[in-house]
C-alpha cells in the first residue's frame, strides 16, 4: 500500500464516540421466541385482545417465511433462538411521569449522547418521546400538542388510549407478511411511537425521538406509525446511537405512515448506531420497513435520512403513491466505513395519476466497507403522466472500499417520464494535499469535501438537524490523524 | 527566509533531489528553470510537504523554522504558499468556502479573529477585479470544470488573499494566453515586497518578461547547476538547455 493510500485510511479510521453501556438494571424476558413468548410481552403490556390476536397471526406467517438473502450484505446466520424479545428499564412498572422522575443515568447517557433532553426540547422547541430500550419514559410538551389535537405518544399507550385508530391503520402499509423482518417485528414489536394529526392540522413544531439500544443481546423491534389525516402536516425526526458492545444485536424495526388527502410527512433519520469495530465485530444489524403511504390525492411524503452507523444497513424508505398527484421523495446519504455493509435505496411505485417521485442518493464508502444503492421505479398501468427523476452519486474514500448501484425500473405505461443518472467519485490524495497546503486540516478537508458531497441533502434537514447531521458525519470520518 | 541545505529528496527507489541547496532572502523573486523531468515540481512539492517524497538528507528552514518538521497544513500556517502546476478540482466544495477556511486557519495560527463575511467578501472582490476574474467564480466549486487559465488564475487569487512569506509558483504561466499572462504577472507583482520571498518555477522565459527576478537558477537532474541574474533566463531561451547540460558535463 502506498503511503497516500495508508494515510486516507488512517483518516477514515476512528472510534465509536458514543461507545458505552449504562448499567439500568433490565427486566429482560429469557432468550428464544414462542408464542408464550409474545403472550408474555402482551400481557407486560395490558393490550387489548386484538393486539394480541394481531401478534400470533404474525408469528405464525413468520414462522413459514424465510430470511431474504439478495441483499448486497453478509453476515453470519442470526440465531433467532438467542436473542431476548422483551426489555425494559426497571422502572417499567412506574413509569415515570416527568423528567425528574426518569433514572438520572438515562438522563446522563443522553448528555453523553449530546443530546440534553430538556435543554434540547425547551431551546428547539421540539416534543420528544424518548425510546430508551424498548419502552418510552419521558415525554414532553404533551399539552401544546394536545391544544391542536395532536396524538403523539409511545406505541403502548396508543393501543390503550386510541384502540379505535391503531387498528384502523396499524398493518395497512406494511402488512405482517410483508418480509421476514416485517413479520417477525409484527409479532413481537416492543414500543415505539404512534402520531396522529387531525384534519387541517399544522403541526406546531417538529416531532422527534431518539431510539437507543441497550440492554446487552436484546434485539430491538420498534414500531412507528404516523397517520396525516386530511390537509394536515407534520415533521418528524428520528435520530439514534447505541453504546459500545460485542456481540451483534439485531434492529428490525417498522415504520408506517399515511398520508390521507392533501396531507403532508417530512420524515428525517439520522441514524447512528454502533457499526462495530474495524473488524466488524459488535455491531447493529439494522433491517428496517419503512414504507409510506400517500393515500389520498395531492399528498405527500418526503423521506430523508442519513445513514452512518450499524454494521449491518438493510432499509428501503418507500412510497406508495396512490392517490392522484401525490409526490413521494427520498433523499439519503449513507455513510460506510471499516466493514460496514450498507443496502439502501428506496422504493416509487406510482399508482395514481400524475405522481411524481424523485430520489437522491448520495453514498459514501471508506475503508473496506461496500456501500450498494437499491432503487425500484415502478409505474403501474392506470398511472399516467407519472414522472420520476433519480440522482445516485457515490464518493470513494480509499482503495479497498466498493459502490454499487443497482436501479430497478418497471414502466407500465407509455406516458411515463423516468431519468436516472448516476456518478462515481473519489476523495484523491491530490485533493487532500491542495487542503492542506492551504492551511486547512486533513479531517476539515475530508469533511468539506463530504459535506460539499451531501449538500442536496443535507438541505432537505430541518435545520438544527442539519447542523446535528453534519457533526456527526464528521465525527464518522474522523480519522486518528496527526 | 527561505534556506535549502543539500537537500535530497526521493520517491520509491528513485532519487529525484540530489543535493539541492538555495537561499532566498526577503524581499527578492527567484526564478528556477530547467527541463522537464529536472526536479521542479518535486521541490516546490518537498518544500510544501508532499508525503509522497521522503526527504533522505538535508534541511529546509523558513525564517530559521525547520519546515521538515511540520505537516503541509503547518507549513501553509506559517507563510508557505504554493501555487500548484495542476490545481485539482474539488466538485461540490465552494470556492469562496475553501478561500474562507483557508483564511481562518491562518488567522487562527496568528491568533487573530476570524475574518466577516462582509470584509471577506470585499477583500476577495478587490483581488479578483485585479486579476480579472469573474465574481462569479467564487461561488463555483473548488476549480470544477475552470478552464486551464481559470485554474492559474485562481491560485494566484488564493495566493493573494492568504499573504504569504514565501509563494512558490509552479509554472503558473504555462498553458497561459497572453492576457492571463499579464494578469497573472500583475497578480504576482502586486505582491512583491520586502517582507516576502517569492520562487517562480518555470520552463520558459515568458513570465520572466513581466515578472522580473532578481536571481535565475537552472535545474538539472535534481542539482542547481547554474546561478545568475536575469540574462542568465535570456542565454537560457537562446540556447536551450542543452547548453547547461553539456557545461555541466564538460
Ligand atoms: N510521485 C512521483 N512518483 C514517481 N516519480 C516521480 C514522482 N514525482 C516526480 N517523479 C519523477 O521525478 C522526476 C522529476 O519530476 P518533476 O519534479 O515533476 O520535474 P519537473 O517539474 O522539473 O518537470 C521525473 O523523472 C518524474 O518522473
Ligand atoms: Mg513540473
Amino acid at each position: 500500500m502506498s503511503t497516500e493510500s495508508k494515510e486516507i485510511e488512517s483518516l477514515v479510521n476512528r472510534r465509536y464516540e458514543h461507545g458505552f453501556v449504562t448499567d439500568i438494571a433490565t427486566e429482560s424476558l429469557p432468550p428464544g421466541l414462542d408464542e408464550d413468548v409474545i403472550r408474555a410481552i402482551s400481557a407486560r403490556k395490558n393490550e387489548p385482545e386484538f393486539m394480541l390476536e394481531w401478534r400470533l397471526k404474525a408469528y405464525r406467517q413468520w414462522l413459514e417465511m424465510t430470511e431474504p438473502e439478495w441483499a448486497h450484505v453478509h453476515y453470519p446466520k442470526i440465531d433467532y433462538d438467542a436473542i431476548s424479545y422483551y426489555a425494559a428499564p426497571k422502572s417499567d412498572s412506574d413509569r415515570p411521569k416527568s423528567l425528574d422522575e426518569v433514572d438520572p443515568k438515562l438522563l446522563e447517557t443522553y448528555d453523553k449522547l449530546g443530546i440534553p433532553l430538556h435543554e434540547r426540547a425547551r431551546l428547539a422547541g421540539v416534543a420528544v418521546d424518548a425510546v430508551f430500550d424498548s419502552v418510552s419514559v419521558a415525554t414532553t410538551f404533551k399539552d401544546k400538542l394536545s391544544e391542536a389535537g395532536v396524538i403523539f405518544c409511545s406505541f403502548s399507550e396508543a393501543v390503550e388510549n386510541h384502540p379505535d385508530l391503531v387498528k384502523k391503520y396499524l398493518g395497512t402499509v406494511v402488512p405482517q407478511r410483508d418480509n421476514f423482518f416485517a413479520a417477525l417485528n409484527s409479532a413481537v414489536f416492543s414500543d415505539g411511537s404512534f402520531v396522529y394529526i387531525p384534519k387541517g392540522v399544522r403541526c406546531p413544531m417538529e416531532l422527534s425521538t431518539y431510539f437507543r439500544i441497550n440492554a446487552a443481546n436484546t434485539g430491538q423491534f420498534e414500531r412507528t406509525l404516523i397517520i396525516a389525516d386530511e390537509g394536515s402536516y407534520v415533521s418528524y425526526l428520528e435520530g439514534c446511537t447505541a453504546p459500545m458492545r460485542d456481540e451483534n444485536q439485531l434492529h428490525a424495526a417498522v415504520v408506517e405512515l399515511v398520508a390521507l388527502d392533501n396531507a403532508e410527512i417530512k420524515y428525517s433519520t439520522v441514524q447512528n448506531w454502533y457499526p462495530g469495530d474495524e473488524e466488524g465485530r459488535g455491531g447493529i444489524y439494522n433491517f428496517v420497513t419503512k414504507r409510506g403511504d400517500c393515500r389520498g390525492a395531492n399528498s405527500k411524503i418526503s423521506w430523508t435520512q442519513v445513514e452512518t452507523g450499524s454494521a449491518i444497513t438493510w432499509k428501503y424508505p418507500s412510497c406508495i403513491l396512490r392517490g392522484d398527484n401525490s409526490v413521494g421523495e427520498f433523499y439519503s446519504v449513507a455513510v460506510a466505513n471499516n466493514l460496514q455493509q450498507a443496502d439502501t435505496g428506496t422504493k416509487m411505485i406510482h399508482i395514481g395519476r400524475n405522481t411524481r417521485s424523485t430520489i437522491v442518493s448520495k453514498g459514501i464508502s471508506a475503508g473496506r466497507a461496500q456501500n450498494a444503492y437499491r432503487g425500484l421505479v415502478r409505474i403501474m398501468p392506470q398511472a399516467e403522466g407519472a414522472r420520476n427523476h433519480t440522482q445516485c452519486d457515490s464518493l470513494l474514500i480509499g482503495k479497498e472500499c466498493g459502490a454499487h448501484t443497482f436501479p430497478y425500473m418497471e414502466i407500465k405505461h407509455p406516458s411515463a417520464k423516468v431519468e436516472h443518472e448516476a456518478t462515481t467519485s473519489k476523495i484523491s490524495a491530490d485533493q487532500l494535499f491542495y487542503c492542506r497546503q492551504r492551511g486547512i486540516s486533513e479531517e476539515d478537508a475530508v469533511n468539506m469535501i463530504v459535506n460539499g458531497f451531501c449538500k442536496e441533502v443535507f438541505n432537505e434537514l430541518p435545520m438544527e438537524f442539519a447542523v446535528e447531521a453534519q457533526a456527526l458525519l464528521n465525527v464518522s470520518l474522523e480519522g486518528a490523524v496527526g | 527566509m527561505l534556506e535549502i541545505k543539500d537537500l535530497k529528496a526521493k520517491t520509491g527507489d528513485t532519487e529525484i533531489l540530489k543535493g539541492l541547496s538555495l537561499s532566498v532572502k526577503a524581499g527578492e523573486v527567484h526564478a528556477i528553470m530547467g527541463p522537464n523531468g529536472s526536479g521542479k515540481s518535486t521541490l516546490a512539492q518537498v518544500v510544501a510537504g508532499r508525503d509522497d517524497y521522503e526527504v533522505t538528507g538535508g534541511s529546509v528552514t523558513l525564517n530559521g523554522t525547520d519546515l521538515l518538521d511540520l505537516e503541509p497544513e503547518e507549513r501553509s500556517r506559517e507563510g508557505v504558499f504554493l501555487g500548484f502546476q495542476y490545481p485539482v478540482e474539488i466538485p461540490g466544495v465552494n470556492n469562496a468556502y475553501l478561500l474562507k477556511a483557508a483564511v481562518n486557519a491562518r488567522r487562527a495560527h496568528a491568533g487573530e479573529e476570524e475574518i466577516d463575511a462582509y470584509e471577506f467578501l470585499k477583500l476577495a472582490r478587490e483581488k479578483m477585479a485585479l486579476l480579472d476574474m469573474d465574481p462569479k467564480f467564487l461561488n463555483r466549486g473548488v476549480n470544477e470544470g475552470f478552464s486551464g487559465g481559470e485554474k492559474k488564475r485562481n491560485e494566484i487569487l488564493q495566493m493573494a488573499m492568504l499573504e504569504p512569506k514565501l509563494a512558490i509558483l509552479d509554472e503558473t504561466d504555462s498553458g497561459l494566453d497572453i492576457d492571463a499572462l499579464k494578469a497573472v504577472a500583475e497578480g504576482v507583482n502586486a505582491l512583491r515586497s520586502p517582507d516576502r520571498a517569492i520562487v517562480l518555477v518555470t520552463h520558459y522565459q515568458r513570465l520572466l518578461d513581466y515578472v522580473e527576478p532578481d536571481h535565475v537558477h537552472v535545474l538539472s537532474e535534481g542539482r542547481i547547476v547554474r546561478s545568475g541574474d536575469k540574462t542568465l533566463a535570456h542565454e537560457l531561451e537562446a540556447r536551450g538547455y542543452e547548453w547547461v547540460r553539456e557545461a555541466v558535463n564538460a
